[in-house]
Formats: structure tokens, C-alpha cells, sequence
């Protein structure tokens, strides 16, 4: 019976799914943004480790801050990262007196003690980043009905991550090509998946001058606020990966212990 | 106990025998997994993988307990937010952030979830490869299936929780599956979600199943372990236990190999979590929840991708069904036949060893079923959409006309007498596997 039936059922579905796939499917129209789309541009960083695994990788402390420097003069004016306080920044190499100066720059939003009434303060440590816009409608009304993404986990959020920031960076100077219509106010970036971008070329040469003297080019910048994301999106990624190397080798050991125990344990068995 | 000659549990100390006149407890261990437990001698490493599930489920169910501590099941958006995120996906991030040893539990949570799936996949396999849901195995496979669903429940819900992108818009499409039901399918809808969109109500009451689901798991496991240790596990050969020669007691014996097996496991689950923990997920769920902004690709967790596969094969409305409503019946019809495996496989013949025929379509049903998942987490556009209809086609055929078909055609090839026979051949050639033919 059970046979029967399943035998019924399964010609039908097999039939429905057969015909549905002869049916000759329409012509489709040939996509100009797959034509022109470019994949993230390999590259290689500090915290990718010896031959790029990631296994031993870790930050390289003076791009975070320089790359803390391109967030804080440029990203900034229009992307928040709320998930980051400045109290964070200790974990990237700036002493505490140094997070609570940098916290001091800014200013948060904050309660007047003595009337109840909204004021500012300067930011503390614990303080998270400062948003640039009180909410996502006046992000929008100040970018051309665009929205400045938060940065606290792009590089989690794309594929690829580090590569693609890196290029859409400094992707802007590929020429549009004639069948590419670019609408006014967005910018031709072909490592965008729709190609235009609402966002104008954030990085030119010597936009800043780092502390540290680094020759501020816009490939410099690029790298090193893409390592700032990157260390903000993953802030344990050392820590996991030391505490990994530990756990592998420990299970291995224990492993090979677990083995000879088996064989130990089967000795003389037949099976 | 399952046979004759399994050990009884005799307890030596007078604490044990107190404790045994009132509350055998180390009874049913001893029992269940210890000595008291025989096994066929001649199970392979595929047999691990019960165990292995059992392992995964609790890491699920003990780094989940720690998770929830942390997590706020609450839809509304922070202030100042730009890009709309809420409690709940900001309090995955203070976990990640602020908890010692958060990112740890959190990671270890979600490819767990996708490592419990693997695992029983094998394991489901490994059951298909030999026979174990044929007679009188039967309920223990059912209960099987049932696990499997609930798992699927259980892990759909648990994605939706973070509410990212891919949670958002994977609760809008699946729960939208109920709404091709004809005449209620709406009202189902609403019901289930809580409204007309996924909201708060919707990952309220998620939260609350996510956390229940899991323990009906472990009840419906304790009855399936219940009714596997009255026949006892198959084994390769698939030849029925004969005698105290063919099997070996639990512990030491298989204690000692699973043990082994779990080390490997974790090693693996480990280089996932430490190294590459993003790798099985989808990096729009790091992008907050927006119901104004659809993502390019809606994509459900990869260990779904062979049912989605199935889900959206069918784009032809037929026999005055939509095509939208084939889809959802064929989908859950790809999971609900597997109760009907025990009756569909008409063949005596349990191991696929011996299964000439069958040991060749099991192989293309493998084959498929990893097309199907390909195929699944492609966007709906050609080549992807004609392959998985083939694919679903032939998954169908697998099950519903082969299945039954082979038990007529098929001759199958000659057996050992015995386990131990088997057994004994393996380690001396002169004994002949195949006397009684």
C-alpha cells in the first residue's frame, strides 16, 4: 500500500518537476552590472599571518592607530561605529591617558544635572564612539537620501571583507565605461555590486598628516583604516586565535593519547 | 536487556547495593552505555556519529544556556542608530565585545549548530548505507526524522535571533511558506508570526521556543537510544546478531573508539571556531535588521539549502495548485517520506554491501543531495534553477520509485554466516565468507 501510493506520488512530482524543466525559459536580459563588476583585488595583511592562514596573525598596532587617525579626520563626518568606546582603544596600543584625552575631543550627548535638560559633555572612556547624525533620517537628509552605514562590523558584513573595503577605497579612477549610466550624485566604483555609489571618493593623497609620519597616500590610508575596521569588527581575533593554537594542540595530544588507549583497549580482537 | 548474554550489573560495594534496592540509576547507565550494553564487534567509524550528535547537542545545549544569559529577545531599535539596530542584535554584540569568553560561547554556538547538522547528516547516511531503518528498527529511525525536524525548527529559530539581515528576511520567507496553504494560509501566517511582518512578537516567542525545543530534543533522543537498545545497532555486514561471539560490551570497547572519534570531532569543530568562524555563515546577518531594504540574495542557513533547493525547483503552476504551493508540499514531502523508508525499501537485504544495484543509486542519491545544496544557495536564476528541478526530480524517484523498484530487480550478493564469520575472514582468508551459499 505504502508502496503503491509513494510510487503514485513520486511519478507525479518527478513529472511536474521534468516538465517545469524542459519549458524553455526566457530569453534573459544581459546584466551590465555582472559585465563591468570586479572582484576585491587580492592583498595581504599583517594579521593574515605567515602564508595568509590567519593562524598566527595578529595587528599591526601602528596601522590601527594610524587607521583610528583616518577614521577620526574622515570617516567620521559621516559614519558612526557605535559598537566601539573609546575605552577600546587601549587594546590597540594608546596608554590610558591617551584614550582619555582622545575621549575628551569629543562631545556626547549628556543630561544638564542641575536643570534636566539635554546638553553635552566631553566624552569619558567609557563613552562609546559620537554619532555623527542623531538618527537615520537626518543621515539621510544630509547625504543625498544615502545612508552612511555603521562601521563597527563592516568588514563581518561583506564578503570578503578586508579586500573589498580596501578596493571600493580606492577603486574610484577606473573610467566609466559608455553603456554605464551614472545618475547624479552617486560615483562610478566598478568593486560596488551596482556599480554606482552614493559615497564621493573619501581618500586623496595627502588629505592628513599622521603622527606617526607615514607618507599619507590615499593606498597608505586606505590599508590602514581597513585594518582599523578590521581590528573593530573582530576585536578578539588575537585572542581567539592564541587561545586556538592552544586548544589544537591540546585535543591533538589528547587524541593521540585516545588512540593509543583504543588500540590498547582492542588488542588482540578481531573486528 | 537487548540479549541473553549481556553482563548484569552487580554491584560489589554495600553503598552501591543501597543505592541499586532504591534508585537504580547506575543500573540504567551500566546498562545503557557501560558493560551491560553488547555491540555488534565489526561497527565501523560511521558508527561514531550517533555518539557525536549526542556530543554536539550538548555543546548546542550548554553553550546556548550561557548565550541566553547574555541576549535581549527585543526587536526595537536603539537610539541614535542609523542603521536601525536593536537591542537584540547589539546584545550579540556585547557578548562578542564585553563578556569574557563571549566571543567564545557565541562562536561555538553558531557553527555548532552547523556541525550538530553535519553530523547527522553522516548519520543519516551511514542509516540509509545500512539498512538501519529497516525492520525492527523502524521506530528508532522514525524517531530519527523526528529529531530532524525538530532540529530544523530548533535551528531556523535560532537564526532569526541575532535579527540581521538574513535572520529578518529568512523568517519573512519561511514563515511565508504557510501562507500557500489555500483559504487560511494568511491567517496562519499572522498567527504564527505575531503580525504581518516579523516583529517583536515574532522574536519573543522564537526566544521562548528556541530555548524549549532543544529539551523536547533530548526527550525524543532518550526514547530513541530506548527503543535502539532493543535490536541493538546494525552493522556493517547486516547480518543479525547470533551469538555472544558476534558482539563486545560497550565500555570498554566502543567508549574507548568514540572517545577517539570525539577528539577528532572537536579538532575539527575547533579549527571552525578558533580560525574561521564566519565561514559557514552569511555576512549579511552582520548587517542590522531593516524591513525597508530586501537583501540582493535571501539564502537560509546552508544545512537548508537542499530543501530550499527543492522549495523553489517548482515554477510551474499544475492541477490548479500554484506553483508557490507544489514547492512548500514537495519540501516537506522531501523530509516526511523518510517515515515511509522502512516500507518503501522492500529488500531484506540491510547492508548496501551487498546491494549491487542499490550500493550505485546510493551513491547518486549522494551525489544529489550535495547538487541540491549547491543549488540552493545560488540565486534562483539559470543554470541553478533546471539543476535542482532534475536534482529534486531524481530525490523524488530515489525514494518514491526506485526505492521500491529495486527489491524486484535486484539479486542481491552473498552474505556472511555470520558476524564473527565476517570477522574471522577479514583477519584469515582460508575461512570462506560465503559457506552457506
Amino acid at each position: 500500500m505504502v508502496r503503491f501510493f509513494g510510487v503514485l506520488v513520486g511519478l507525479l512530482l518527478a513529472f511536474v518537476l521534468v516538465v517545469a524543466a524542459l519549458l524553455p525559459r526566457e530569453e534573459s536580459s544581459p546584466d551590465i552590472t555582472k559585465k563591468y563588476h570586479l572582484a576585491p583585488v587580492a592583498m595581504h595583511w599583517q594579521q593574515d599571518g605567515p602564508l595568509g592562514i590567519g593562524v598566527f596573525g595578529t595587528f599591526d598596532r601602528q596601522q590601527l592607530q594610524r587607521g583610528y587617525q583616518v577614521y577620526k579626520q574622515v570617516c567620521s563626518a559621516c559614519h558612526s561605529m557605535d559598537l566601539v568606546a573609546f575605552r577600546n582603544l587601549e587594546e590597540i596600543g594608546f596608554s590610558p591617558a591617551q584614550v582619555k584625552a582622545l575621549a575628551k575631543e569629543s562631545e556626547v550627548p549628556s543630561i544638564n544635572p542641575d536643570t534636566g535638560e539635554e546638553a553635552t559633555r566631553p566624552a569619558l572612556p567609557s563613552d562609546h564612539f559620537p554619532h555623527p547624525f542623531p538618527n537615520g533620517v537626518a543621515a539621510r537628509a544630509a547625504n543625498n537620501n544615502a545612508l552612511p552605514p555603521d562601521l563597527s562590523l563592516i568588514i563581518k558584513a561583506r564578503h570578503q571583507g578586508p579586500e573589498y573595503l580596501y578596493s571600493l577605497l580606492t577603486g574610484y579612477e577606473h573610467a566609466v565605461p559608455a553603456d554605464v549610466d551614472v545618475p547624479d550624485g552617486l560615483h562610478y566604483n566598478p568593486y560596488f555590486p551596482s556599480l554606482n555609489i552614493a559615497m564621493a571618493q573619501p581618500l586623496m593623497d595627502d588629505q592628513l598628516e599622521y603622527s606617526d609620519g607615514t607618507k599619507a597616500t590615499k593606498e597608505q590610508m586606505a590599508k590602514d583604516i581597513t585594518a582599523f575596521l578590521h581590528w573593530a569588527s573582530e576585536p578578539e581575533l588575537e585572542q581567539r586565535r592564541r587561545t586556538g593554537v592552544g586548544v589544537v594542540i591540546f585535543l591533538s595530544i589528547l587524541s593521540v593519547l585516545a588512540y593509543l588507549s583504543y588500540r590498547r583497549v582492542w588488542a588482540g580482537i578481531a573486528h | 536487556m537487548s540479549f541473553p548474554w549481556a553482563k548484569h550489573y552487580e554491584p560489589q560495594h554495600p553503598l552501591m547495593q543501597w543505592i541499586d534496592s532504591r534508585m537504580p540509576l547506575p543500573r540504567l547507565v551500566y546498562n545503557a552505555v557501560g558493560p551491560g550494553y553488547p555491540v555488534p564487534r565489526n561497527i565501523n567509524y560511521w558508527y561514531n556519529f550517533g555518539v557525536l550528535a549526542g556530543v554536539a547537542m550538548m555543546i548546542q545545549i550548554i553553550t546556548g544556556i550561557v548565550v541566553a544569559m547574555h541576549y535581549s529577545a527585543n526587536a526595537s531599535v536603539v537610539a541614535g542608530s542609523v542603521d536601525g539596530a536593536s537591542i537584540a542584535f547589539n546584545s550579540v554584540e556585547h557578548l562578542m565585545r564585553n563578556v569574557n569568553s563571549g566571543w567564545l560561547m557565541r562562536y561555538m554556538h553558531a557553527n555548532g549548530a552547523s556541525f550538530f547538522f553535519i553530523v547527522v547528516y553522516v548519520h543519516i547516511f551511514r542509516g540509509l548505507y545500512y539498512g538501519s531503518y529497516k525492520a525492527p528498527r523502524e521506530v528508532v529511525w522514525m524517531l530519527g526524522v523526528v529529531i530532524f525536524l525538530l532540529m530544523m525548527a530548533t535551528a531556523f529559530m535560532g537564526y532569526v535571533l541575532p535579527w540581521g539581515q538574513m535572520s529578518f528576511w529568512g523568517a519573512q520567507v519561511i514563515t511565508s511558506l504557510f501562507s500557500a496553504i489555500p483559504l487560511v494560509g494568511e491567517a496562519i501566517r499572522t498567527w504564527l508570526v505575531g503580525g504581518f511582518a516579523p516583529d517583536n512578537a515574532t522574536i519573543t516567542r522564537f526566544f521562548s521556543l528556541h530555548y524549549l525545543l532543544p529539551f523536547v530534543i533530548v526527550g525524543v533522543v532518550i526514547l530513541k537510544i530506548w527503543s535502539l537498545h532493543i535490536p541493538g545497532s546494525t552493522n556493517p555486514t547486516g547480518v543479525d546478531v547470533k551469538g555472544p561471539q558476534d558482539t563486545l560490551p560497550f565500555h570498554p570497547y566502543f567508549t574507548a573508539k568514540d572517545f577517539f572519534g570525539v577528539c577528532i570531532y572537536l579538532i575539527i569543530f575547533a579549527v571552525f571556531v578558533f580560525f574561521m568562524p564566519n565561514a559557514l555563515g552569511h555576512p549579511d546577518n552582520f548587517i542590522p535588521a531593516n524591513p525597508l531594504s530586501t537583501p540582493a540574495h535571501i539564502v537560509p542557513e546552508w544545512y537548508f539549502w537542499p530543501f530550499y533547493a527543492i522549495l523553489r525547483a517548482f515554477t510551474v503552476n499544475f492541477l490548479w495548485i500554484p506553483a508557490k504551493l507544489w514547492g512548500v508540499i514537495a519540501m516537506f514531502a522531501s523530509i516526511l517520506l523518510l517515515f515511509f523508508l522502512p516500507w518503501l525499501d522492500n529488500s531484506r537485504v540491510k547492508s548496501t554491501s551487498y546491494r549491487p544495484m542499490y550500493r550505485i543509486w546510493f551513491w547518486v542519491l549522494v551525489v544529489d543531495v550535495l547538487i541540491l545544496g549547491l543549488c540552493g544557495g545560488r540565486p534562483a536564476e539559470e543554470p541553478w534553477v533546471r539543476i535542482s528541478q532534475l536534482a529534486s526530480a531524481y530525490y523524488f524517484a530515489h525514494f518514491l520509485i526506485l526505492l521500491p523498484a529495486l527489491s524486484f530487480f535486484e539479486k542481491p550478493l552473498p552474505m556472511p554466516n555470520s558476524i564473527a564469520e565476517s570477522v574471522l575472514a577479514k583477519h584469515d582468508p582460508s575461512v570462506s565468507p560465503a559457506v552457506a551459499e
